[in-house]
């Protein structure tokens, strides 16, 4: 019999069993799914961003659906640190898979408080920290595309917290490489792209916005060859790991980015259309490199090459 | 809730389409049956993925209007792309369909009213098979601007349970709105105490309902609808004000809430 194929990855000192990732604010904080999928199919779980303090979020509507992908403007409508902690935790402990605490805040001082009180929770094994929500009218978006307001905040997160610290970047951005240097320089164990693309609809009939919030979020198969040109760069100027994220449904998909070099991929709002996504992405990697003669995932990464 | 053999309480399913009938007006009701059959109770939805592939990219919802020997009864009207594809399908088709979802309807009163808005009726139907099982006297109030938008008729009216409509143009039943029938039934309660409300249809007449019951004090139940992502409570892209501050998720909170719960507009 065939030595089995080995699925595990490294992201820096983070080690999964598999290159699959639930991406943050699409698969809730694991037990919203159990009933249809085992959430520890994933390799980690990146759980709903989290802030001091409970969030309310936007008005509705907001989510609207485009080609091939869909809106959000939810407005980062979160628990909160504590509720997070009392309520939520005691199951994600449960489960044999990686709890990747996903964290924002409006201020410097926000993000280096949620560092330290997230580093201290039973349970969590890395954080993730989302600078680049375009859904947030103060706070978040300057710190995401300005390289110096993203290497400061960086530094401050860096400064108290031991875990391996994740940096998602925005790709609203001019050049994806200079913000991915700024995070490396900073401190940062590995960068996470791309966040959703900025965007809007119009509804018609009212010649009114889709949105409450006018503009929102862009992911889904729609954005993934925009996240596969923003791996690729990020990939040729950094040399902390990259994860990648953006438009994957599919085994293939994932494995495009796996292929450029992420050490492992986000799987996001696939888990809407689909909640077995994990399981079937899964199988079609095994599928794909049993097929290759391919041994396990590592061996795969960075195979790219432009002939 | 029964439990299914082994700890997972929902599915995602492939079902064969076994009934597609065109109701006029633009409804329609569609049937499946499938593969794996789930516990439903009246009031829970499901949701559709009307063709593989990323045109339309996210499942539909749909209440359940009826489940009778493992095959699931949709009573909907074609909105848009999502339903006029579903409209499409044939016999034997293949779709795949996540179920059950939400929370459905409670136990209800000796009487439960059963106040059904143009397509918000899609509930109801197996909600009185439900109450009538259980040894209920359910009464129904149907609403809608023409008689066209007063729908299952045949369905109801073999139940025989009292039946009292209400048409905006007069074309079935009394002139005006549901809400007048809702009114009528509650002047003439021996006991509003064995009274309860079980709305469907759109958010003025609930509102107006949710209101007419509180200030008669007698329990009120509402199904909300929704665009949905995910339908199992993760998106937070389908929630509603509660009255107690904060969203509630009408997927995984409801779709069936106290009207209490909700922060009327």
């Amino acid at each position: 019999m065939a030595k089995k194929l080995d699925l595990s990855v490294k992201v820096g000192a983070l080690e999964l069993k598999n290159p699959l990732i639930a991406a943050s604010g699409t698969f809730g904080y694991g037990s919203e799914f159990a009933d249809f999928v085992d959430p520890a199919s994933y390799g980690a779980i990146a759980v709903k961003g989290l802030s001091l303090n409970p969030k309310e979020g936007n008005p509705m509507p907001r989510i609207v659906e485009t080609p091939a992908g869909m809106l959000n403007a939810i407005g980062l409508e979160n628990v909160g640190l504590k509720r997070f902690i009392e309520e939520k935790m005691e199951y994600l402990r449960t489960l044999d898979t990686k709890v990747i605490a996903n964290f924002f805040g409006n201020t410097v001082d926000d993000y280096a408080l949620m560092a330290s009180r997230l580093s201290e929770v039973d349970g969590v094994h890395a954080l993730e920290m989302n600078i680049s929500c375009p859904n947030v009218k103060a706070g978040g978006i300057a710190f995401g595309t300005d390289p110096k307001l993203a290497r400061e905040v960086v530094l401050a997160a860096r400064k108290e917290t031991g875990l391996p610290l994740i940096v998602k970047l925005s790709p609203n951005v001019t050049d994806i490489k200079v913000l991915a240097r700024a995070v490396e320089e900073a401190g940062a164990d590995a960068i996470s792209l791309i966040n959703t693309l900025t965007g809007m609809a119009v509804n018609l009939d009212r010649r009114a916005p889709a949105l409450a919030n006018v503009t929102g979020g862009l992911s889904g198969p729609a954005i993934k060859p925009v996240a596969l040109r923003m791996t690729w760069e990020a990939l040729s100027a950094v040399k902390i790991p990259v994860i990648g994220l953006g438009g994957i449904v599919t085994g293939a998909d994932a494995l495009e980015f796996l292929c450029l070099g992420a050490s492992a991929v986000q799987v996001g709002t696939a888990n809407f259309i689909k909640p077995l996504s994990v399981l079937d992405i899964l199988s079609e990697i095994e599928h794909y490199l049993t097929a290759k003669g391919i041994g396990s995932v590592t061996d795969f990464i960075g195979t790219f090459r432009i002939p | 809730m029964c439990s299914l053999p082994d700890e997972r309480a929902g599915r995602e399913t492939a079902a064969t389409i076994t009934l597609s009938q065109p109701l006029g007006g633009g409804y329609h009701r569609l049937r499946f049956a499938p593969d794996t059959p789930a516990r439903t109770v009246p009031g829970q939805f499901v949701m559709v993925r009307v063709r593989d592939g990323v045109a339309p990219l996210l499942r539909r919802p749909f209440s359940i209007h009826m489940v009778e020997r493992g095959e699931v009864e949709l009573l909907y009207r074609e909105v848009g792309e999502g339903t006029a594809i579903m409209t499409g399908l044939k016999v034997g088709d293949i779709i795949d369909v996540l179920q059950p979802l939400g929370r459905g309807f409670g136990e209800g009163g000796e009487v439960p009213l059963l106040v059904g808005g143009g397509i918000g009726v899609a509930p109801l139907l197996y909600l009185a098979h439900s109450y009538l099982a259980a040894g209920k006297a359910p009464k129904l109030l149907l609403g809608g601007r023409t008689e066209r938008d007063i729908l299952c008729h045949d369905q109801f009216s073999c139940l025989a349970i009292p039946t009292k409509y209400a048409t905006e143009d007069g074309s079935l039943g009394d002139t005006g709105l549901v809400t007048a029938l809702l009114e009528d039934e509650f002047k003439a309660a021996e006991k509003l105490g064995a009274l309860s409300v079980h709305a469907c249809g759109p958010v003025p007449m609930l509102a107006a309902v949710a209101r007419l019951a509180e200030g008669a004090g007698v329990a009120c139940e509402v199904s909300l609808e929704a665009h949905m992502a995910c339908g199992l409570g993760a998106c937070l892209g389908c929630v509603v004000k509660a009255r107690d501050g904060g969203y509630v998720r009408v997927c995984a909170d409801g779709p069936v809430f106290d009207s209490k719960e909700i922060l009327w507009p």
